[in-house]
């Protein structure tokens, strides 16, 4: 076999394996919030399906599968089938950056544990998380419903707006590891994790990506109680299903962005690497079900307050400095 | 000093949910296991019997017509003796709201709330009870009322003979 067709069918292998993870591990964050916001509840969340409750994300998969799917009348067909998959679609992209673990060798030939290592993998992320607009907003504007549209427009201004912040909540990051490369930057933090030596970035950085996710309390794009449910008011059965898996494979997204950029990704004591980061995925992951179990939804415009006019001068603020401070260092 | 508040509002809330989380939840878990519910915890309705063992209901049609939902239907009888009963009696508790203005209504305390709950059912017909269904071999909860005792069976019970009821003075042996 020629070098390249190895390298092609362990990238697809690879694919595979990844897919498969990102997609269980979406269902099963699905039922471990449901459970651990039972449990601040002082309830048990699901426990019928199987030991424990374990089976119910098949039992959902079911019921999506056999609900009647509603395409509404004067609605766009075409785009209104589509919009969804592009929510669950561009959110499964950004896994083909996202270095889970040192490269591991075998059969005498290094395996970089990562889809696919670009050069430019934080423009790579950071791309695809704008993309995500398109699945709201298509998903609204095509539903040809009132309600849907105020949703996606809601749920536009929130994206791009935390968009900004978020970007400029990983410039530190960048300047510190002097690369684009996720790669790069999570051996930059081989000794301590940037979360520590940059935790203004990391504070902005974490609330910004609540805020892409769409969850509680930045859930402006469904907010139930004034928009009836959001931009996905229209769909019914498995397209509904697959805007709000995609939800949560953004959440695994940005938990995972969260690890490579601030928290060190798969260093760490004992464990084998790629356990290190499933765990610190799963920890920021808890953090946001911890928040959505305590928080309020924050009204619209003190959501654009709160964006525009803090976060976003902060991180510049903190770009700033961060560059000053390396200039002196080097000086 | 507010920004402090703010801060320490915004901070605290996730010290009461992590706290929460640790706690044991208070859920019952229903088909397995159950809460007994208070002895005056109106669910469904019973139909009782007065101390001699005997149907207390008189079929006065009264509960039927109390009902806001028109769920009861009965159809009135008369005994040899003239003590009227139901020939059958229904309710359907597919409509019933147990609101308890039949229990109310009732002279006779023959139909009353029970704290039986458990009579879901797929089928709305097998939710329609009947009399058989209803009657129970009980007083349910007043055990020593009997209406006959005091009202007497037809209007031919002579005068004081009633339960609480004095005999009738001879008026004329009370003259001075
Ligand atoms: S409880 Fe209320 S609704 Fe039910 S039968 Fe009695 S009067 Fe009718
Ligand atoms: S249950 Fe009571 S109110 Fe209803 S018909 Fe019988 S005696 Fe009358």
């Amino acid at each position: 076999m020629t070098p390249l067709l190895v390298t092609l069918v362990l990238i697809l292998v690879k694919l595979a394996l990844v897919f498969g993870v990102i997609l269980t591990m979406a269902a099963y964050i699905v039922l471990a919030e449901r459970k651990l916001l039972g449990r601040m509840q002082l309830r048990y969340g699901p426990n019928r399906v199987g030991p424990f409750g374990l089976m119910q994300p098949l039992a959902d998969l079911i019921k999506m599968l056999t609900k009647e799917d509603v395409c509404p009348a004067h609605a766009d067909k075409w785009l209104f089938m589509i919009s969804p998959g592009l929510a669950a679609v561009t959110a499964l992209l950004a896994f083909a950056v996202v270095p889970f673990g040192p490269p591991l060798t075998l059969f005498g030939q290094t395996v970089p544990m990562v889809v696919c290592d670009l050069n430019v993998g934080v423009l790579y992320f950071l791309g695809l998380s704008s993309l995500a607009v398109y699945g709201i907003a298509l998903g609204g504007w095509a539903s040809n419903s009132k309600y849907a549209l105020l949703g996606a427009i809601r749920g536009l201004a929130q994206l791009i707006s935390y968009e900004l912040s978020m970007g400029l909540a990983v410039v530190p990051v960048i300047l510190a590891s002097r690369s684009f490369s996720l790669t790069d930057i999570v051996n930059a933090q081989a000794s301590y994790p940037f979360a520590v030596t940059h935790p203004l970035a990391f504070l902005i950085f974490l609330v910004s990506v609540a805020a892409e996710s769409k969850r509680i309390p930045f859930d402006i794009p469904e907010a139930e109680n004034e928009l009836v449910a959001g931009f996905h008011t229209e769909y019914s059965g498995m397209r509904f299903g697959l805007f709000f898996v995609g939800e949560y494979i953004n959440m695994i997204i940005l938990g995972s962005m969260t690890t490579v950029f601030f928290l060190g990704g798969w260093h760490g004591p004992l464990l084998p690497p790629v356990l290190w980061f499933l765990l610190k995925v799963m920890a920021v992951c808890f953090v946001f079900i911890w928040v959505r179990g305590t928080m309020p939804r924050l009204r619209y415009d003190q959501l654009m307050h709160f964006g525009w006019k803090f976060l976003v001068p902060v991180a510049l603020v903190n770009v700033v400095i961060t560059g000053a401070v390396m200039l002196w260092l080097k000086g | 000093m507010n920004l402090w508040r703010d801060i320490r509002g915004t901070i605290e809330p996730f010290w009461v949910t992590l706290r929460n989380m640790l706690r044991k939840p208070v859920t019952i878990q229903y088909p397995e296991e159950k809460r007994t519910p208070y002895p005056r915890y109106r669910a469904r309705m019973v139909l009782t019997r007065d101390p001699g063992g005997e149907e207390r209901c008189v079929a006065c049609y009264l509960c039927s017509a109390a009902c806001p939902v028109d769920c009861i239907s009965m159809q009135a009888a008369e005994r040899e003796d003239g003590r009227r009963y139901a020939a059958w009696f229904r309710i359907n508790f597919s409509r019933c709201i147990f609101c308890g203005l039949c229990a109310e209504a009732c002279p006779t305390l023959a139909i009353q709330m029970s704290p039986d709950y458990e009579i879901c059912n797929r089928d709305p017909l097998k939710l329609v009870w009947e009399k058989e269904d209803l009657l129970i071999a009980d007083g349910g909860k007043d055990k020593e009322y009997s209406f006959y005792a005091h009202a007497g069976i037809g209007v031919g019970q002579p005068r004081g003979a009633g339960a609480e009821e004095s005999p009738v003075a001879d008026i004329k042996s009370n003259l001075p």
